[in-house]
């Protein structure tokens, strides 16, 4: 293991979280404070509680979920592309490291960037509505399991992009929507019969009901069920990588 | 063999075909001297850069092996990895990083700890160390170049590959780029740095090898090219005009020049005969008396040419 290595990177994709604070950090913050305001106070406040909870709480998790994928995503997608972009993968491609630690660190990083990210979001949550978690400890594992497996699939975007609407692309038009549509800002059971079957195939819905368990001890599909589709995305992806690496997909000519 | 014994890096049959059926190299072998400094000249095109991004991981090889301090560059990565700097030839830097975090950076990630005060004296060596907390950005051209050169040097490799070292940098920063190749030699560092120009090899080298459209056509000691492809050019100057040569003396094919005042021989150095005690004699015969006489050396650039034109 190449133990200096991972530090360097994980060290030098925090810096660089350090030099965008504002972007990286103040624009999600303001902008879940938008939901707050929009959804929570305004609309929320005509909306009867959702399964026994305030409206406005009941949106906490799922927003922290769309902070959540989408910042995973973007922050591993950039991370891996821009050296691509300026050339500087180079000495990436060149250092005496293997692939699982360049993934781990950028993915590691890209994870912990989220996941300070999701705990600011909750702890401005609880400026506006009061809030509650039932089981922290699930809380906290949803929160490190989707960090790290959408941080992973970030990373293979960043791989896949060659310019940078591509890198834009996936984060718009496929997180953003199946995160508003997987029941962010709603209970799936409102939905009628028909919808509610295909929401079922939206993966964000595990993910959202999981973690929103996790708060009030009320979900949309089983904990379980939440937990091992989580798992299963972690693998999925966590393959694609290995065979990213093993091919030189994108990144070897 | 003796002389594998004493390489550092050992290029075995490597060929490489680019996705669009481009073939960059073919079944090119090379041995490196440990301590050398090694030039790899050719034209843009020849392959040079492939070469070189095989040896370093950053291409994969269509077929042959590579072999660094002993170590196989697929089979055993880390340790043939971590034994090479690489300065590539263009200036990719990260723009917004300081120049400390960027050395540092390098060094972590070839797996090296923590060393501030090898940094330090790398920086000041390359003229660095004033500008250690500037981001790269702020830098010139020269001074990128050095960084890369900083970072390539940052974990202490024992070799050294500059691609293009010099393109672009002008002829002071040129000489001080020389100064600063040879000073590396010193401190043991094997060097292979690849040029298109050949006055660079010239100046540098000990060791020149010429590729050409993926091939390796020549792998020479610089004194030996120089001595066995060089020829030289013997000038007369007569002490009165000629208007043509005389046809007892065609079978010199000398020149005359214009104004009828000089006569030039060109002669092989590596024959066992240059001709000259004969020529000196015929022209004693033809009466043709001459008041002094010169001879130049071709340089690489004139073999270089020569030898691209002969294996077209």
């Amino acid at each position: 293991m190449n133990l200096h290595a991972m530090r360097a990177i994980y060290l030098f994709e925090m810096a660089r979280t350090r030099r965008t604070l504002l972007q990286s950090i103040v624009s999600p913050v303001i902008s879940t404070s938008l939901y707050f305001v929009v959804f929570g106070a305004a609309i929320g406040a005509r909306i009867a509680e959702v399964d026994g909870i305030s409206y406005g709480a009941f949106i906490v998790p799922g927003l922290i979920m769309l902070s959540l994928l989408t910042q995973s995503v973007s922050n591993a997608s950039f991370g891996i592309y821009f050296p691509k972009f300026t050339g500087t993968i180079y000495e990436l491609l060149s250092a005496p490291v293997s692939y699982l630690e360049i993934a781990a660190s950028y993915v590691g990083a890209a994870a912990t960037k989220s996941i300070v990210l999701g705990l600011i979001i909750l702890a401005t949550a609880g400026l506006f509505v009061p809030l509650q978690v039932a089981h922290p400890w699930w809380m906290i594992l949803f929160l490190v399991l989707t960090a790290v497996t959408f941080s992973l699939f970030g990373f293979i975007i960043g791989i896949w992009a060659d310019n940078f609407e591509k890198l834009q692309l996936v984060p718009l038009l496929i997180i953003t929507p199946l995160t508003f549509l997987g029941g962010s800002f709603y209970s799936i059971d409102i939905l009628p019969p028909v919808w509610q079957t295909i929401t079922l195939f939206n993966p964000v819905v595990y993910l959202v009901s999981g973690f929103r368990w996790s708060f009030y001890g009320i979900a949309d599909v089983a904990v379980g069920i939440s937990l091992a589709m989580t798992l299963l995305f972690l693998a999925v992806f966590l393959a694609i990588v290995a065979w990213i690496f093993k091919t030189g997909y994108r990144l070897k000519n | 063999m003796v002389a594998n014994m004493q390489a550092i890096l050992s290029v075995s049959g490597i060929s490489k075909t680019y996705a669009s059926g481009f073939q960059a190299l073919k079944r090119v072998s090379l041995d490196i001297r440990r301590g050398e400094i090694f030039a790899l000249l050719g034209p843009n095109g020849a392959g040079k850069t492939t070469l070189i991004s095989i040896i370093c991981g950053i291409v994969n090889a269509s077929e042959g092996s590579v072999r660094v301090d002993g170590h196989d560059i697929i089979k055993d990565y880390r340790a043939a990895r971590a034994t090479i700097g690489l300065v590539p030839q263009e200036l990719t830097t990260d723009a917004f990083e300081s120049v400390w975090a960027t050395v540092s950076f390098s060094r972590g990630l070839f797996g090296r700890p923590r060393n501030p005060a090898y940094l330090e004296k790398v920086l000041r060596e390359l003229s660095l160390w004033d500008k250690k907390d500037n981001k790269i950005i702020t830098l010139s051209g020269g001074m990128k170049r050095r960084l890369l050169i900083a970072k390539a040097l940052s974990h202490e490799p024992q070799i050294l590959f500059l691609d293009e070292p010099t393109a672009g940098v002008d002829v002071n920063l040129r000489r001080d780029m020389w100064q600063l190749v040879r000073s590396l030699q010193a401190t043991g560092v094997t060097i292979i740095l690849t040029t298109h120009y050949i006055d660079e090899a010239e100046e540098m080298a000990d060791r020149i090898g010429v590729i050409r459209k993926g091939e390796i056509i020549l792998v020479e000691d610089k004194d030996e090219l120089m001595r066995k492809l060089g020829k030289k050019r013997m000038t007369l100057q007569l002490q009165t005009p000629l208007a043509l040569i005389p046809p007892a003396l065609a079978a010199y094919q000398m020149e005359l020049s214009s104004d009828g005042s000089e006569l030039t021989y060109t002669y092989d150095t590596s024959g066992e005969r240059t001709g000259i005690i004969a020529l000196l004699k015929d022209l004693n015969d033809a009466s043709i008396a001459f008041k002094d006489l010169h001879t130049t050396q071709s340089s690489l650039e004139d073999i270089f040419v020569s030898l691209l034109k002969d294996t077209r």
